[in-house]
């Protein structure tokens, strides 16, 4: 099983599910480049400018470490690095597990994804204001050297933390992609996971993504907001169990 | 009860009049509880919020998504979360810039039951702040305009192209210390004078930035200029000797400039050197390479300057490398590059000049891990 997380924290926030998981399956997690405790170093701006870059970091990954029948879990934007990964390399994953996922945030004519792109600027804003603190004090830690890792650098609240400039690109690239047109080509099993109240990826979306989608089913979890991993870790693991069992 | 000296005592008024925003959400967002901090700040009424509204929504959209990316996994993984900006979306739709620290209560098995979030307005800090982050774009954009306008210099010290003589084989590297953000000190130049008569020039002005970039272009279209009057080198330095000391920078700058002229005979170099190393001839008949040119003053520090020429044939297949201290100077940890690893590079290089010039900056930038503290320069001639 291989863990995906979505745009603005890092693999931790898989904690407190896949240890349900690791009697019978070997787990993987990981840190996309510029998240976590990745290679800085390592971000190309080109590469990551679309979910395209990410989806070949995660079939790089699969090959690197020979991963085979793959069940690939993505929050949210990982969703749709998922969707992408199964429809280049259609015999890689086994089962395919969206949680809150989004193929598409901005409204169009024809369609409610929840956002204008007035809210993707404010966010935008929002990451700015929030990353004064960040450049001052973290920034010359980790890219004081950008040829030499920051070994061992441990700081608290760091693990939402990412370089202002990677951080924004990835929100940009998150919240403008359209990946409608990819659903209908996943082929593989998939399990949708929605929650209440998920203002990021609203009922609605979680809905039309499973309508979509070939292969798939939709399970609603009695959680609010858009972590059930982090907010209602038992029950969004039994939901993955019952559907990677079936 | 605490001793409070009499003051301070209604525990309900320290809640409700608290300077600060301060309200109680359950595990699924919504309001349970609030304060009259808040409710004046942002003109709902109590009605409006308890059991109803979740705090999230009382964001802008762009910090909901914010909050739920952010603030809320980081408040679910470590049960606290401080100093987060937003914006509140008051009751009449007015927003106000707060910070927002919150801490998250678990019953006792575990789960999360209440979260408490503190709010702190923050007008003019946030206004600061936007000042501090518009001043980081602008020098940003100050950085890479200066940038651009030091490449673009840096582009017009050296030839554009890979210089061409009939009858010779050239070829030249030009690499500037550092990241390329500044403009380097050192340069070259290859130009033609008559029909069979070229020059080659390769200096370096002391120092680096636009100041040392004036002195470069001065000295190198004063050795163009001169050299169209003057067939001896050594007269060509001396002009281009009084112009820096007539200039007023104060800066000195090392020169090698070397005459080529064809005659019947063939080619003959004259080399004159000012307070430059000298280049390196490897003949066609003896591998070893030698040393050409003699000592001659610094340019632009004596009124009086003391330059020699020296002379000799070019035979087919003799190489000629021109270069700077760049090279032979370039450090790993104590050691010099060193003139003998040069001669042994010139010795044993083979193919074209260019491939000689781009062998000679490859084997100096591995010395130095690719990060070489000084500019380079090499230009290879070579009899054909």
């Amino acid at each position: 099983m291989l863990f995906a997380h979505g745009f603005g924290c890092d693999q931790n926030l898989w904690r407190f599910v896949t240890p349900m998981f690791e009697s019978n399956f070997r787990v993987i997690v990981f840190d996309y480049v510029g998240a976590g405790s990745s290679e800085i170093a390592a971000y190309d701006s080109q590469r990551y400018s679309s979910l395209k870059g990410y989806a070949d970091d995660v079939i790089d990954i699969c090959r690197a470490l020979d991963l085979r029948d793959v069940i690939f879990v993505g929050h949210s934007v990982s969703a749709m690095i998922g969707a992408l990964v199964a429809i280049a390399e259609p015999s890689l994953f086994a089962k395919l597990v969206m949680v809150g996922p989004s193929p598409r945030y901005i409204n169009t004519d024809d369609y409610i994804g929840g956002f204008d792109a007035a809210d993707i600027e404010e966010l935008l804003v929002s990451l700015d204001s929030n990353y004064l603190g960040w450049s001052s004090a973290i920034a010359p830690a980790i890219m004081g050297n950008p040829n030499r890792p920051a070994l061992g650098l441990e700081l608290t609240e760091s693990f939402c933390r990412t370089d202002p400039e990677i951080a924004r690109q990835f929100a940009g690239v998150t919240f403008m992609s359209d990946n409608r047109a990819d659903l209908p080509l996943v082929e593989v099993p998939t399990l949708v996971l929605q929650c209440h109240d998920d203002i990021i990826a609203p009922f609605e979306v979680g809905a039309y993504v499973q309508r979509c989608l070939p292969n798939a089913e939709m399970v609603v979890l009695d959680a609010t907001g858009h972590c059930p991993h982090l907010s209602a870790p038992e029950q969004t693991g039994a939901a993955i169990a019952d559907f990677v069992h079936k | 009860m605490r001793e409070t000296f009499g003051l301070e005592h209604d525990d309900a008024e320290l809640y409700a009049q608290a300077p600060c925003g301060y309200l109680s959400t359950r595990s699924d967002g919504v309001i349970i509880r609030v304060n009259d901090t808040f409710l004046e700040w942002t003109g709902y009424r109590r009605g409006d919020l308890i059991g109803v509204r979740r705090f999230v929504e009382l964001l802008t959209v762009g910090g909901q998504l914010y909050h739920e990316t952010h603030f809320m996994p980081l408040l679910q993984m470590q049960s606290t979360a401080r100093e987060m900006a937003f914006e509140m979306v008051c009751a009449d739709g007015a927003r106000i810039p707060v910070l927002v620290n919150a801490v998250l209560i678990r019953d006792e098995a575990g789960q999360a039951s209440v979260v408490r979030t503190a709010i702190f307005l923050a007008t003019e800090r946030r206004e600061y702040e936007r000042e501090l982050l518009r001043a980081k774009q602008r020098a940003e954009a100050s950085e890479a305009a200066a940038s651009l306008m030091a490449r673009t210099l840096q582009s017009t010290l050296v030839p554009p192209a890979s210089p061409k003589i009939p009858g010779l084989d050239v070829g030249a590297v030009y690499r500037p210390a550092g990241s390329g953000n500044e403009v380097g000190g050192d340069f070259y130049d290859v130009f033609q004078i008559a029909s069979d008569d070229w020059a080659i020039v390769v200096g370096d002005v002391c120092g680096k930035g636009v100041d040392a970039a004036v002195v470069t272009a001065l000295a190198r279209y004063t050795c163009r200029a001169a050299s169209v009057e003057h067939h001896d080198p050594s007269r060509v330095l001396s002009i281009v000797n009084e112009v820096l000391l007539h200039n007023a920078s104060q800066r000195h700058c090392t020169a090698a400039l070397a005459r080529l002229h064809r005659s019947d005979k063939g080619w003959t170099i004259t080399m004159s050197l000012a307070g430059h190393p000298p280049a390196l001839i490897r003949s066609s008949d003896t591998p070893e390479p030698i040393e050409f040119g003699r000592y001659g003053s610094l340019l632009g520090v004596f009124a009086e300057p003391v330059f020699s020429v020296e002379s000799r044939t070019l035979h087919p297949g003799d190489l000629v490398v021109l270069y700077t201290d760049g090279v032979t100077e370039a450090r790993r940890e104590h050691h010099l590059f060193g003139e003998r690893r040069l001669h042994r590079l010139v010795r044993d290089a083979t193919g074209s000049a260019q491939n000689i010039a781009d062998l000679v900056l490859a084997d100096v930038l591995t010395y130095q891990q690719q990060d070489p503290r000084d500019d380079i320069a090499v230009v290879v001639v070579r009899a054909v």
